[in-house]
């Protein structure tokens, strides 16, 4: 008993990566060696997070498997790790995807295979970290360790713009990881002046009676770092280009795993933490997401290169997932969460199968291939079930998402709903049309006449996304079920401090409000703010 | 029990999908008839269990499990049969049997892997289809909805390689697509006003509201329902992929875009006949636009010259008339009329295809004439199924079709009457026209170079303009050819061989003794044909001395279920007793109005046989007399180019320069690299303070005392 399973998980890959070290591999010749054995300790690590999702109880909106000891007493900071649903299956997923990113580059990376196994368990480590993380300090910790193995994988292994890509990806990040650490420190400070000692317990800081003028600089804080994470229209240049750049496994990684900290960074810490702002806000923020899923799917459409197609269209999934936040009700929420899943499969997966015809063929522009589905029908029909799990098509997991959240959000407001929508039409518009210009028609490159379908390897990573993908659509209540009870908590620690905020205000008639509505009315809770804002 | 009629298809789907191109034709293809064939037999099993019940115990449901459930949504996976599912597991199950049966002999020269391929699809179809019309909730169906889409995407797709066949899959698509983004809208909008998606449970809600008065919540509700059902039963606005869905296997185009498929949208609405008729809005805009789809796509289906693309206006306009029939309230004639069609249609198609199976790929009707002879089985079955399209006493559309037409008639609907007079008009007049192009007067194999269509399309690979363009083009080559070739047409079938292009003089080479229907296509056209005769007599008007069999039995779907409460009844018997009192004047006007759609059908075909058998020259100085109309119909009132030239191309246009290079580019990327350059010189500016000088330090020290100091003598 007492087995510390999360510290395991996190731990693990960076013992994995110690090991690495220690492999000569002067001549090359421990390639081989190496791949299995970092393909062996993260198929390990992802049978650690199956044994936390098997001890964990899905019943329960607590955070369990709680581990903690005190780091820095001085200034409150523990080691301080927890899950609850939300992360339990963020953490799954990243050693789901982690095998399968290493397999797309099996071959494809010939050059310094230690570095590279290295930074992908590294970065493993990092992302379930983060995922685990109930202190402030910590996760801030793990948040920036993570940028570095990517900034190398995409610097050293990617393509050919790939410093550009690299340092405007560590740049446009950074950017946005220091306004959190000066919020975060903040907190640290504000926690000191109510309670008398610093905390960066994030339970305790939810409970922190925080001033609404306050709230909306913290927030801004929290909400522009996670926004360029997410990326939220118009903080998402720096996408294309890093999946452009990156190499297949980078790109898997990035869209499957990275992508998802923004959105768990809004539904974790920026909107729980400051309820009263986060309602103010987030009639705006979901404008912008609706900006983003149309914006992203028409610019989509038009991309030359295939890679830089599905990173816009990222771009749109992620606006979905930002909206379901902002209904901040129940199904918006989970749909939400469901949808980053969904995402990551997917769109990992589309990026795993783009990759494979670029290993192949060297280049990404679709005008270089047509009629695939001839020399490769293989990947055709996985390709096309990808595909069809990201254009939302009920009974694969894209859809699951993308309804629970178009119900949040029209029982929020209708309105959003309206112009999220077009997005469904068009991803199916720029999808087809690839798919349609990649795989039908006639071959017209000679090049592409002896193209090989899928090899076993491929096949190996194959599977296991189209799987998913599958499971997800029709039995959606195995990953629904235990998130529910966090999600419904999260949710109501939001509707209860804006509620009480808002009684609050009214018994000291300070503040003139006419209707509070428990039912978080936004309209309400807006007008109390109006009112609190200098 | 009942999750099998859906299951069955599905597991041939998975055999056909995973080793079906290890396995030889007759096994993959046997396989997949099987399934069908043995859903079909469950689905009468439990067709004959729910008619052994009282009118009202008619239901049977089957719960999985809980497909989707967060917080207050709970939405399970559940099936429901009642009379109107019943009615349409049959049709989907029977005619699909058939349908399956026919394409083992029409698919034959398929390699094996192909073969396989293609009926794996048709199996996942058929469950899809069953899924749509089983699904007790909104949701279930939508997943049907959904996926016969995809299905029909995957099968007009069938021949990958060819352009315009992969168009077309993808047009289908995305038409479909705006549909369902509607279809969505409404249901969230049904689950926000009533809390459930259980079709049975929203319908219990509604039924004891007041119709709305006015447009509001129900009407938008039902609205976008509808715009939903437009795009898969191809109605004005989205019905531009029909026509193209042609590109298909001629078996798909009879199952999915005849018979079954197409008419999903119809269902949908009767499914919903409760909470539609409280919408009467609504229902007035689904008559009109039902309406006026018949007769904008009978006038089409006058003057094209694909068989196929003949029969599928053919099929835009039967399923307006269906729509029609909702609009007015009359769901059991719009489902009676659905029936029917989903027999005569499918035969109709079935017969184009043993068609063109005889001429190797023909489907030009200009090339086509005498087939008669070669194709006896073929042809006397295509006659009988035009005969029951065109409403000709005794057949299976002239019961269906006249209770539109009288049910529109007897609710003061007369302007909509009059436009399905006219549309039956059209529909005797085109679908004889057809007959008589194919089957009589003599051959004329190549009489008409078809340089259009598919082949010219090829070139258009980039975008919807180039094909939509090139549509136009080979359009109006077409109409050129047809007009400047007439002659030559009519008479010199010879000397028009110089205008033959290199597939059909292979044609030609192989056309001249045909083959008819070999045995598992003839078997399935007999037996449709057969349903053609015979499918309408469940429904004989009361008018006729029947009691129309098939309206009282749906009739318990069209309401709510055990509601039935004292208010209720009070609310309707007054009307049931004037039902009653006028019943016998409503069977005279039944009556007077079938012999006036008798006399309308047997026109349109006389005037079909005086001008295409008797005096051919008469359509063309027709079309030259009027070339503007004639040209617009021919070019399908250029929907098409209007879509693209509004819609289409500004979206591409402005994504690629407007949003993509200009905003992406310019403005976001320009601001960040902005700033990047502004801090870029910022800090070569402060670099150049740190010279490393002890003068210069020492001299800005001076400046800055200075200035200090100025400053506060100064103050």
């Amino acid at each position: 008993m007492n087995v510390p399973l999360l510290s395991i998980s996190w731990l693990l890959p960076v013992a994995g990566a110690g090991l690495l070290l220690l492999v000569g591999n002067a001549d090359r010749r421990r390639n081989g060696l190496i791949r299995w054995l970092t393909l062996a300790i993260s198929i390990a690590v992802f049978a650690v997070t199956l044994a936390i999702w098997a001890s964990f109880d899905g019943s329960s909106p607590e955070f369990q498997l709680v581990e903690r000891h005190a780091w820095i007493p001085a200034f409150g900071i523990d080691y301080y790790v927890a899950i609850d649903g939300v992360s339990l299956l963020l953490v799954v997923l990243t050693a789901f995807l982690t095998p399968i990113a290493l397999l797309s580059s099996w071959e494809s990376i010939g050059r310094k295979v230690k570095e590279f196994s290295i930074f992908i368990l590294l970065l493993e480590a990092a992302m379930i970290g983060v995922f685990l993380s109930l202190d402030l300090f910590l996760f801030y910790v793990f948040w920036d360790a993570m940028l570095i193995p990517m900034y190398f994988l995409i610097g050293i292994w990617g393509y050919d713009q790939r410093i550009y890509a690299a340092i405007k990806f560590m740049l446009y990040t950074m950017a946005g990881s220091v306004l959190m650490l000066v919020a975060i420190l903040g907190l640290a400070y504000l926690h000191n002046a109510a309670e008398g000692s610093y905390s960066f317990d994030l339970l305790k800081l939810y409970t922190l009676d925080i001033a609404p003028s306050t709230q909306v600089w913290f927030f801004l804080a929290f909400a522009v770092a996670f926004a360029i994470k997410v990326p939220l229209f118009p903080f998402h240049t720096w996408l294309p280009d890093a999946h452009v750049q990156a190499p297949t496994a980078g790109s898997v990684i990035l869209a499957g795993v990275l992508l998802k900290m923004g959105t768990y960074g809004l539904v974790r810490f920026a909107f729980p933490l400051f309820p009263v702002a986060a309602a103010y806000f987030a009639p705006w923020i979901a404008v912008l997401a609706v900006i983003g899923i149309i914006y992203g799917a028409l610019v989509a459409m038009v991309q030359p290169d295939m890679k830089k197609l599905v990173a816009y269209s990222s771009v749109s999934h992620l606006g979905f997932v930002v909206l379901g936040i902002c209904a901040m009700n129940v199904q918006g929420m989970q749909g939400a969460v469901y949808q980053m899943l969904a995402h990551g499969v997917s769109t990992g997966g589309l990026f795993l199968m783009v990759g494979m015809l670029s290993d192949r063929r060297h280049t990404r522009l679709i005008s270089e291939f047509g009629g695939l589905k001839k020399v490769m029908p293989h990947l055709t029909a996985a390709f096309m079930i990808i595909m069809l799990a990201s254009i939302g098509l009920p009974g694969l997991n894209g859809f699951i998402g993308e309804f629970l959240i178009m119900l949040g959000a029209f029982r929020w407001d209708p309105r959003y709903v309206v112009g999220a929508g077009l997005g469904v039409i068009l991803s199916a518009v720029y999808m087809l049309w690839m798919f349609q210009r990649v795989y039908y028609g006639k071959v017209t490159h000679d090049e592409n006449v002896t193209l090989p379908d899928l090899q076993p390897r491929e096949w190996a990573a194959v599977v296991p996304i189209c799987a998913a993908a599958l499971i997800m659509g029709v039995f959606p209540a195995l990953f629904l079920k235990p998130m529910e009870p966090a999600v419904t908590r999260i949710v109501e620690r939001m509707q209860n401090t804006q509620t009480l905020r808002v009684k609050d205000e009214m018994q000291n008639a300070k503040f003139k409000m006419q209707t509070v509505s428990a039912s978080r009315e936004r309209s309400d809770s807006r007008g109390a703010f109006d009112s609190v804002v200098p | 029990m009942i999750a099998l009629i859906p299951l069955l298809p599905l597991l041939g789907f998975v055999i056909n999908a995973s080793l079906g191109r290890r396995l030889p034709k007759a096994v993959s293809g046997g396989i997949a008839s099987l399934v069908m064939l043995a859903s079909f037999a469950v689905s009468a099993l439990t067709v004959w269990d729910l008619a052994g019940r009282a009118a009202s115990q008619r239901v049977i449901e089957q719960t999985l499990y809980t497909w989707i459930s967060s917080g207050d949504f709970v939405l399970d996976l559940a099936f429901r049969v009642d009379p109107l599912s019943a009615v349409m597991i049959l049709v989907v199950t029977g005619v699909g049997s058939l349908i399956h049966i026919y394409s083992t002999a029409y698919m034959h020269e398929e390699v094996d892997s192909e073969y396989a391929r293609y009926f794996s699809y048709l199996n996942l179809f058929a469950a899809f289809m069953l899924v749509l019309v089983l699904g007790a909730n909104f949701l279930v169906l939508f997943v049907g909805w959904e996926g016969v889409g995809l299905c029909s995407y995957l099968l007009i797709g069938f021949w990958f390689e060819k352009q315009s066949a992969s168009d077309a899959g993808k047009k289908a698509f995305v038409v479909n697509r705006i549909g369902d983004y509607a279809f969505i809208l409404g249901t969230l909008l049904v689950f926000l006003r009533f809390g459930t998606l259980d079709f049975q449970r929203v319908a219990s809600a509604v039924s004891p509201l007041a119709p709305e008065s006015m447009f509001g919540m129900l009407s938008l509700a039902t609205l976008l329902l509808f715009v939903g059902a437009t795009g898969k039963s191809a109605q004005i606005p989205l019905h531009v992929w029909l026509p193209d869905a042609m590109e298909g296997p001629t078996p798909v185009s009879a199952l999915i875009h005849a018979a079954t498929m197409v008419t999903a949208g119809v269902y949908m609405l009767g499914r919903n006949a409760v909470l539609f008729s409280h919408a009467p809005e609504t229902m007035a805009i689904v008559a009109v636009i039902g309406a006026s789809t018949a007769l904008m796509a009978g006038t089409i289906g006058l003057v094209q010259n694909d068989i196929k693309r003949v029969l599928a206006y053919s099929t835009v306009s039967q399923l307006g008339y269906m729509f029609l029939a909702m609009g007015v309230g009359a769901f059991g004639a719009g489902i009676f009329h659905l029936y029917t069609h989903a027999f005569f249609k499918a035969l109709l198609f079935l017969g184009s295809g043993a068609v063109i199976h005889a001429l190797h790929g023909e489907q030009d009707i200009r090339n086509m004439g005498g087939l008669k002879a070669g194709l006896p089985i073929t042809y006397w079955t295509f006659l009988i199924g035009s005969l029951a399209i065109a409403g000709v006493p005794g057949l299976a559309g002239f019961f269906s079709k006249d209770e539109i037409l009288f049910e529109t008639f007897a609710g003061g609907h007369r302007i909509l009457w009059t436009i399905g007079i006219m549309t039956s008009l059209l529909t005797a007049t085109y679908m004889f026209r057809l007959v008589f192009l194919t089957f009589h007067g003599e051959r004329r194999e190549g009489a008409i170079a078809i340089g259009g269509g598919a082949i010219a399309r090829d070139a258009g690979a980039i975008s919807h303009q180039d094909s939509a363009s090139s549509h136009q083009d080979s359009a109006s080559s077409h109409q050129d050819s047809a007009i400047s070739h007439q002659d030559s047409a009519i008479s010199h079938q010879d000397s028009a061989s110089s205008h033959q292009d290199s597939a059909s003089s292979h044609r030609h080479s192989a056309g001249s003794h045909l083959h008819d229907a070999p045995a598992a296509m003839a078997f399935a056209l007999i037996v449709l044909a057969l349903g053609a005769v015979l499918a309408g007599y469940v429904g004989v008007p009361r008018g006729l001395g029947g009691h129309n069999a098939l309206g009282a039995w749906l009739e318990p779907s069209f309401k709510a279920h055990a509601v039935t409460t004292l208010a209720d009844a009070q609310v309707t018997s007054p009307e049931e007793a004037q039902a009653e009192g006028s019943a016998t004047s409503g069977e005279g006007l039944e009556l007077s109005l079938m012999v006036v759609s008798s006399i309308v059908a047997l026109v349109g075909i006389g005037l079909a046989a005086f001008v295409w058998l008797k005096r051919r020259e008469i359509a063309d100085k027709a079309a030259q007399a009027f070339p503007g109309l004639y040209e617009l119909l021919l070019n399908k009132y250029y929907v098409d180019e209007i879509y693209d030239a509004l819609i289409v191309q500004p979206i591409r246009i402005v994504s690629q320069e407007g949003l993509w290079r200009g905003v992406d580019m310019h403005v976001i990327d320009g601001a960040v690299n902005g700033t990047a350059s502004i801090v870029d010189s910022g800090s070569t500016l402060l670099r150049r303070l740190q010279s490393g000088s002890v003068r210069a330090y020492a001299g800005s020290l001076l400046i800055g005392v200075v200035l200090i100091l100025g400053y506060y003598l100064w103050r």
